[in-house]
Formats: structure tokens, sequence, C-alpha cells
């Protein structure tokens, strides 16, 4: 997929309502933390070293394409626009401490989505798959291959007894992250987010909400993750996370079905509502079209709306973000309302198409 | 009110602190409270960062480090100029930034980290994946634990058969260990 491509889609492989447990789990992600050893870490070495580190990944990465066929795009952020970084953020294939300093910094992103490894990141390799629902279990098998063609040729940094060694103290041991996104309608309007909240810290995990901040979440999505990296195997660590997320997702679905059995004239009210605003809207703030669209993807997922499919949920998720948006007309200097109705119009255009296609 | 500290000036400044002994409350005139400083920043700013938090949280680890090297003087100076010979950091610079230069720097601050390591993740012992190249003979030492396991569990379970097939193994393991113990001698650290 060439850059543009990649900027100017709103669909996102990994984001489609297509896995397992779809309807709370939107979204798997695996990332691994890798140094080579001797070499300073990025924020430590100069750019000698950094240049060394990019000329060593880019070899291997140019065998494989040749190997493979073109499966990557490389991406280098010495070319990019610092617009064209936020919208790469905002479908969370780079990471905002990525794009700080642009030298010597690559990413290849795979030609579906799924795989972004950032080099020269915080570490020199950071390897993150994702897969659409709830599997782990695959991302952590893509990624441990690309692991593993790495340290096929290269020595990683490695202690017997600390593990993969990394930037920061954090991530040492396994350098494993593993996080899903949750969309959790449920629990939110039965204010039982902040139990689950409370009590992941005692389980070794980290819940945030994805927007929004700790007293409010915009939108109903949270990011679980793993905390500890030291200590615990791989599988470990992923059967934890993977136990408290099917935990999670009963409370959430039990949730809804309450909403719908006790407060079934309401929650029709709102979902209906939502949907109209959205289908109808001249102007559209960030906020309101996530809170909207968290409404609408529930009444989809509890079967109270029809006309539209999930579909359209990854395609309005990306296609809202006010750095895509400004991307796309080509202007970077629109004022907040222009890009306002810019939103409603992305927004009106995705039902309008997602709604054709369920009736045909 | 006067101030706590001096007991001169008017107090201006109110701070409560919660603890392990309990609520303290302070006030201070504007130049006692000069001394709190930092702490006054840290609690004005909205977004303390999770580096600014491990910061703190690194940079309390040698104080009790200090503690102990009082016992041991002979090696009080050398903590202070500890240096990794590979990317030239200092413990005090990760103290300051709250990341590590690079992967020598583990081996040169090891007794410093682990305390910090065992407080972060409640161990300091790896216990994953191992690389092949850089993994040395762990990678080995860690299928004899597997076999280990094993056969004790097979033992429990009177499936003596197994649990012999696995100490044939352990034994043959344990030889290519030594063998390559032998042989990566001069090329350990």
């Amino acid at each position: 997929m060439a850059l543009n491509d990649l900027l100017r889609s709103d669909d996102l492989t990994w984001l489609r309502p297509t896995g397992t447990d779809s309807d709370v789990v939107l979204a798997s992600r695996i990332r691994l933390a890798r140094n080579f050893r001797q070499v300073p870490f990025p924020n430590r070495a100069d750019m000698n070293q950094l240049a060394a580190v990019q000329t060593t990944v880019d070899r291997l990465m140019d065998g494989l394409c040749t190997e493979e066929g073109a499966l990557f795009d490389r991406v280098d952020m010495e070319r990019l626009t610092p617009l064209q970084k936020e919208v790469l953020i905002e479908k969370q294939l780079l990471s905002r401490n990525f794009v700080r300093n642009p030298q010597h910094r690559v990413a290849y992103i795979s030609l579906d989505q799924q795989v972004s490894l950032m080099v020269n990141e915080e570490d020199h390799l950071r390897i993150q798959c994702m897969m659409a629902g709830f599997d782990l279990e695959h991302p952590f098998h893509a990624a441990s291959r690309i692991d593993d063609l790495f340290e096929a040729q290269f020595d990683i940094a490695f202690d017997e007894k600390m593990g993969y060694l990394t930037s920061c103290p954090t991530n040492l041991g396994t350098g494993l992250r593993a996080s899903v996104l949750l969309h959790l309608p449920g629990l939110v309007a039965t204010r039982n987010i902040s139990s689950i909240v409370n009590i992941s810290p005692q389980l070794g995990l980290a819940v945030r909400p994805l927007a929004g901040d700790e007293k409010e979440s915009v939108g109903s999505l949270f990011q679980i993750s793993n905390q500890l990296t030291l200590g615990f195997s791989e599988e470990e660590i992923l059967a934890n996370l993977q136990s408290a997320v099917e935990e999670i997702v009963t409370h959430e679905r039990e949730a809804r079905k309450a909403l719908s059995v006790y407060m079934k004239d309401t929650l029709e009210d709102e979902v209906w509502r939502a949907y109209g605003t959205l289908r109808y809207a001249r102007s559209l703030s960030e906020k309101e079209a996530l809170t909207l669209l968290s409404k609408v993807r529930l009444g989809i997922d509890l079967r109270i709306i029809g006309e539209v499919k999930a579909d359209c949920f990854p395609q309005i998720f990306i296609g809202s973000g006010r750095s895509y948006l400004q991307n796309y007309v080509e202007n970077e200097n629109l004022s907040k309302n222009e890009i306002d109705r810019l939103r409603a119009e992305r927004v009106r255009a995705v039902l309008e198409r997602s709604g054709t296609a369920a009736e045909g | 009110m006067l101030c706590d500290e001096c007991g001169r000036n008017e107090a201006v400044v109110h701070i409560t602190q919660i603890g392990p002994n309990g609520r303290v409350e302070k006030n201070l005139c504007r130049h006692c409270a000069a001394h709190y400083g930092d702490f006054l920043l840290q609690a004005q700013q909205d977004d303390v960062s999770v580096n600014d938090f491990l910061k703190g949280v690194f940079s309390h680890a040698p104080e009790e480090e200090n503690a102990d090297e009082t016992q041991a003087p002979d090696d009080a100076p050398t903590q202070q100029e500890l240096v990794c010979p590979n990317c030239g950091m200092s413990y005090r610079d990760f103290q300051q930034t709250g990341k590590i230069g690079c992967s020598v720097c583990y081996a040169t601050f090891r007794r410093q980290l682990e305390p910090l390591l065992r407080r972060i993740h409640g161990s300091s012992t790896h216990s994953g994946k191992i690389p092949h190249r850089s993994g040395g003979t762990l990678e080995l030492k860690h299928k004899i634990e597997v076999l280990r396991a094993r056969q004790q569990e097979a033992v429990q379970q009177e499936n003596y058969e197994l649990a012999a097939e696995c100490r044939d193994r352990i034994r043959a393991l344990e030889q290519e260990l030594a063998q390559q113990e032998g042989g990566e001698q001069h090329g350990a650290e």
C-alpha cells in the first residue's frame, strides 16, 4: 500500500467487527520490545549508532521482502509531515514517543496494517501486532516470528537473570505488553466501570480510557494491558489477561442484558437518537461523534438497529479523527468549525453507504 | 497564622501530607515553602506522567543503598562514580531520566537495579522466552528444570516409566551443558 493510501484509507483490518467476542472486544494487540546487544538504546545512542541500527533492520527487512514479496510499507519519519505522523498515531500504527525525534526513525507497516515494526523508538525494535476481536494468540505468534527472525541473525540484549533488556525498566524481562481494546457501554451505563478499574492493579493489569480522562471516558472505550513484564512467562502474562478480559466480557454482556430488560425504552430511545444525530447532523465535534458512535454500536450489537452494520464503526472511528480529516482534504489550516462540519459530512456518507449495503 | 517552620512570618502555604504515619498538616511562610518547591510544583502539574513518577521511584532507591553502604565504607566512593563502560551513563543519569542507557548498563548497575525491579515487578528473575544466541546455556538449564519438574510429577503419579525417561534425558542434557560450559568459559563475561 502506498503511503497515500495508508493515510487516506478509513479501513483498519484489526478494528473490523469480525473477530471473537467482537461485540465487546474490539481489538487485541501484542507489543515486544527488543534491543541489540552493546548498542546504546535510542535515547542514549548517537546519530551513527542510530543509523547503524536502522541499516541493520533495513537489510533484514529487505531480505524478507525479496524472499516473500513486498509485505511491508517502509515509512521514514524524516519524510513525513507532522500532520501525516498525527494520522498514523490516530490509527495507532505509530506511538507518540516514536515521532518525537525523526532522525533514523523508520516504521515498517504491514500491508494489512496488522503489524507495525518501529525502529529506534524507545527501544531499537518495537514489534507491534494487532488483530480484530479477542485474539491474543495470533498476534503473539506473529510478533514472536518477527522476533525470531532478528534473533537468528543478531545478538539481542538479554541477561540470564533479568531477561530481555529494555530502555525502560518497566518493560524488562519479557518485553511483552499485551492489551485489548474494549467497548464497555453497559458497564459505564450501570456505573460498574470503576470497580473494574479499581480491581485491575491487584491482578497486575492496567485499565485506562482510550479517549477522555480518568474521570470521564469518551465513547466507553477502554484499553486493558499487563503491567508486569518480569518474573512471568509470556504464556502466564497472556493467560492472566485472557481470563481477566473473559470476566469483563461476561459482566459487560450481563450489564447490557440488564439495560435492555429494565431500561428498554430509554435504551432504545437513546440508541435511535444517537443514530439520528449521526445520520443527519451538520456539525459534530470529535467527542460528540465518539459518544454517539458508541451508542449506535451498542444498538447494532443488541440488534436494536438493523439499518446499518457494525462495519461502519471503524470507518467512522478512523474517519472522524481530526488529523485524518485534515489530511484527507489536504488542508492543515481548517478551523474547528470547519473540521466539525467535515466530520459530520463524512459520518453521514459512511452511514448512507452502510445503510444501502445493509438493505441490499 | 504563623509559619510552622520558622515561627516568624505569616503562613501563606498550607500543605496536607497523607503518609504512613497519618495526616500531617504544615503551614509555611513563603520563605520556608521554597524548600518544598519541587514538591509543590509537582502537585500543581495536572499531568504527572509515568516517567516523572518513575523518576521519583528510582531516585529513592539509592538512599536505601547508601544506608547499606555506610556499613561497608570501602564501596561507597565507587558507587558514587558508577559509570557504564559501554555508553558512559552514570547511575545518576538514570535517576534523572528513568531510562537505562544500553544493555551493558544492566550489568553495571545490577546491584542498584535489583531492589528496584522487585519493587516494580515483584520479581527480579526472568522466566519467559530465551533467545538462542544470547541466551547461552540458559536454554539448556531451563529445559533441564522443566524435565525435573515433569520427573517429580511422574514419580508422584507412580508413572515410573516416564520418570525414567525424564531422568535419562536430564542426564544427556546435563552432559551437553557441561561440555558447552567448558567450551564457553573464555567467552563468558
